[in-house]
């Protein structure tokens, strides 16, 4: 290291404050201008901000986009979604990493270049897709491969890289509630303010709105709980200890569910309606700050985001004295994550806030309650927070005249797969499966991914089946498979991505989900035996209900799902025998016969099962 | 005041404001399985094992709170098959030689085994590559055994004031790590003399040159089953110095 490197670190770490809340943001910032997190910065960070070595270690090794290793000036990602696969991402990435001479997980001699798979990159809909050094490269092909490999050869710099690249679109293909009705900056709050915060409160209540990530808590609920705070700030007087107490509000745009990508293009058309809905949030519960948690992949979409903040600045929509109320400051922050879907789940989204690993917490207390830094605050989802804004300023009628019973107004649906139009479909909750099919252009379909991996597999005969909190719910992927596919290759690419981001907390999600994928791998590499779909059952069952947060109560849905639907695929995948050890028992001599240099028959062993 | 109750197994106890599950059960001398419990450090609830139903949930008997109107199941055999698939898991990750560690029979991984029921690993082992540090003149960290427990972890952190154990990396990779600049627990602050150093429920972290001072049959579960032992250790009011 130089003196030069550690002025730059010292300046990124000035640059934050020297907060230690501020330390994933650093860490990204560090590995951005050293391509990796070096020993020599953790040392000094540690020295600078007082924070123990070990945490920073803990964080640069919790999120994968950073590295202990140094990576090429290229850091090339292609991602690893189902969508991906079915477009020829594998193949693709063989390809390239042929062309730059580089193996998956390395580094090439030269520093230049690396490559790797990721988890989704939030471009289902125009796959195959990935990221260099952070910015998206969709729909690519080999074409496009050899163009980037050229460029990466000549050490052309990523700005200077040609646009058609980068291009992404948003895919917006049937409009609905929301997004016909967008709204005009600072309308909604406007509307408001006539109203009463009161009123306009009552009107979110009336509205029914439930929260849009998929688990769909009652908004308002949600936002009242925050505004009353903790049982023991609830003394008398209460209004005293609401004033003197601070709330939060974060947006959760870790939109990390692979074949999920409304949210991205809510964030690059609609961010000021999203910020909106912030802002009236911050109002009613009495915040001042508030945080955009943007996932990793999302980086392109950070320059827009920061205009339209800025916008809403000079605008008086943000900031101190908003709309003129000298009793109204408020602000939003961009925290950028760092390639960890487990931060999608709003306690581990706010412990990555604070800095740290993206590790659930346990329950209750709960975050509207003790959220960031122990405050009370509301973690809604980005189209949660557009749907708000429309509602502060059309009213809770205008919501709750669509939809059903217990799912009122309109669900942004990302759809990906074997269709001819994949992209975002709005409709009213109640829609069946057999509409939107026929909508997006599915023909032949074997079933449907509704609500992504953590969701369910509903096969043909259930497409009369609607979506709507009554029957599915969900948080708005929508994947396709037709009859070409193959099931167990889907269930297991899910329970790989599973397995990958579990965070390890807790011990039957850890163990649990390796476990799954250990067995799935056995089943599907032609070992699997009657046992071992028993076996899958019983573990699926355990780690569904021992499991510490959502991660892991969900991981085995894609196994299990399957299974009860599709048990004659799996059944035809196994042995006749009951048993068969899940390892290759000659395989395991071949270093023996190697090292004694025989070959012949009886330096080989035959494997049986019972 | 009136007083609070909730049923465990269909018992009566009594709980006071601030309780969990896990010490109101402790109190009337029930046991519930655990192991990164330690009612001296704040509660953590990743093991697992402390598993009981709350009016039909599963929660963590450690970290969730007591409160009226609570119907808990502790000690029923759909339990008791869940605890023993936990434990089963924690065997298979790590690299577990029950005969030749030193820590037999004081064990609380062992114990809990026994206790369970437990006769196999029944999954197959993962067999990861762990590294052993020796380096520290007194004591010793082989992470071979490590559960996560994160025990060292808090007790360095609340007791000794030090922090000289983190968890880093992700998932299945999840180890621990050692806070010092060569990452070696020989340039930490570790004393032999911490909390931290004697907290391990397993053999991870032992303190040298004090292995087989107890003779094998004369450890603390060769005594007592793990029930007795836990509820003698941590039925005692705070403060209470450890054996």
């Amino acid at each position: 290291m130089s003196a030069i490197d550690v002025e730059a670190l010292l300046t990124i770490v000035r640059n934050h404050g020297n907060r230690p809340t501020q330390l994933l943001q650093i860490l990204r910032e560090v590995q951005d201008r050293f391509r990796h997190v070096p020993h020599w910065a953790i040392e000094q960070i540690s020295e600078v901000m007082g924070v123990p070595r070990t945490q920073i270690q803990g964080v640069a090794e919790f999120y994968s986009f950073l590295s202990l290793e140094p990576q090429g000036r290229f850091h090339i990602l292609l991602s690893d979604s189902i969508s991906d696969h079915l477009l020829g991402s594998r193949e693709l990435g063989a390809y390239l990493c042929e062309r730059l001479r580089v193996q998956p997980n390395e580094t090439r001699n030269d520093g230049r270049v690396s490559f790797a798979y990721t988890s989704c990159t939030g471009l289902c809909d125009q796959g195959p897709a990935g990221l260099v050094n952070g910015q998206w490269l969709a729909q690519l092909d080999r074409a496009k491969v050899d163009r980037i490999v050229e460029l990466v050869e000549t050490d052309v710099p990523l700005s200077s890289w040609p646009a058609e690249l980068f291009g992404v679109a948003d895919n917006v293909r049937r409009t609905g509630l929301l997004l016909d009705n967008p709204v005009v900056p600072g309308s909604a709050l406007r509307a408001s303010l006539q109203r009463g915060l009161e009123a306009t409160f009552a009107e979110l209540e009336k509205s029914g709105l439930r929260g849009r990530g998929g688990a769909g808590f009652q908004t308002a609920w949600k936002w009242k709980f925050c505004f009353e705070g903790p049982e023991e700030l609830a003394v008398c007087p209460t209004d005293k200890g609401q004033q003197t107490v601070e709330r939060y509000v974060v947006c959760n745009a870790d939109e990390g569910e692979p074949g999920t990508f409304k949210d991205r293009m809510l964030l690059h058309s609609h961010a000021h309606q999203v910020f909106e809905g912030m802002t009236l949030c911050a109002d009613i519960v009495g915040a001042r700050q508030g945080f955009l948690y943007l996932r990793g992949e999302y980086l392109a979409l950070r320059p827009t985001l920061e205009a339209v903040l800025a916008e809403r600045r000079t605008a008086g929509l943000l900031g101190n004295g908003i709309l003129g109320r000298p009793d109204f400051d408020f602000d939003i922050e961009i925290h950028m994550g760092a390639g960890a879907y487990i931060c999608g789940e709003e306690s581990a989204l706010i412990e990555s806030l604070e800095g740290k690993r993206g590790v659930p917490r346990n329950r209750p207390p709960y975050p509207v309650t003790h959220g960031y830094l122990g405050r009370p605050t509301v973690v809604n989802n980005v189209e949660t927070f557009a749907a708000a804004a429309a509602i502060g300023l059309k009213g809770g009628d205008w919501f709750a005249a669509h939809g059903t019973e217990k799912a009122k107004g309109s669900k942004l649906l990302s759809i990906c797969g074997d269709c001819e139009r994949p992209g975002i479909y709005e409709y009213d909750f109640g829609v069946s499966l057999a509409e939107i099919l026929r909508d997006c252009g599915a023909r032949d379909p074997l079933g449907i991914q509704v609500g992504g991996p953590s969701g369910v597999f509903v096969s043909a005969r259930e497409f009369d089946r609607k979506l709507a909190f009554e029957d599915l719910a969900t948080g708005g992927s929508f994947m396709i498979f037709d009859q070409s596919r193959d099931i167990l290759a889907i269930a297991r690419n899910f329970t790989q991505f599973f397995a990958h981001e579990s965070c390890g907390f807790c011990t039957p999600c850890r163990v649990g989900t390796s476990l799954l994928s250990n067995t799935l791998d056995k089943i599907c590499d032609g070992h699997g035996t009657p046992h071992d779909l028993v076996e899958l059952t019983k573990l699926g069952k355990l780690v569904k209900g021992a499991s510490h947060c959502g991660l892991g109560q969900t991981a085995a849905n894609p196994v299990l799902s399957t299974l009860e639907r599709f048990p004659e695929l799996y059944e035809s995948r196994l042995k006749t025998i009951s048993f068969e050890p899940g390892f290759d028992l000659d395989g395991a001599l071949a270093t023996a016969r190697r090292l004694s240099g025989r070959d012949d028959a009886l330096a080989h062993l035959e494997q049986e099962g019972l | 005041m009136s007083i609070h109750t909730i049923s465990i197994d269909g018992q009566t106890v009594p709980f006071e404001d601030g309780d969990t599950v896990m010490s109101a059960a402790t109190r009337a001398g029930i046991y519930i399985p655990h192991l990164c419990h330690n009612p001296e450090f704040t509660p953590h609830g990743s093991c697992k094992l402390c598993t009981v139903k709350v009016n039909g949930r599963n929660c963590t008997a450690c970290t969730f709170p007591a409160d009226e109107d609570q119907t808990v199941l502790n000690n029923t055999p759909e339990l008791t098959e869940l605890r023993r698939t936990i434990t089963q898991m924690l065997f298979v990750e790590g690299n577990h030689f029950c005969p030749s560690c030193e820590k037999s029979g004081n064990c609380q991984l062992q114990a809990v085994g026994y206790h369970l029921n437990m006769l196999d690993g029944h999954f197959p082992h993962f067999y990861p590559s762990r590294e052993v540090d020796a380096s520290h003149p007194d004591i010793l960290l082989d992470r071979d055994r490590c559960i996560y427990c994160e025990l060292c972890v808090r007790a360095s952190r609340e007791a000794d004031g030090k922090n000289v154990f983190a968890i880093a990396g992700r998932g299945v990779l999840n180890h621990l790590v050692v806070n010092s600049a060569s990452g070696l627990l020989k340039d930490s602050d570790l004393q032999a003399s911490d909390k931290a150093a004697d907290v391990c429920p397993v053999g991870a972290i032992l303190v040298k040159r004090h292995g087989f001072e107890a003779p094998i049959g004369a450890r603390i579960y060769d005594r007592q089953t793990l029930a007795e032992a836990s509820l003698a250790r941590e039925m005692r009011p705070e403060g209470a110095e450890n054996e």
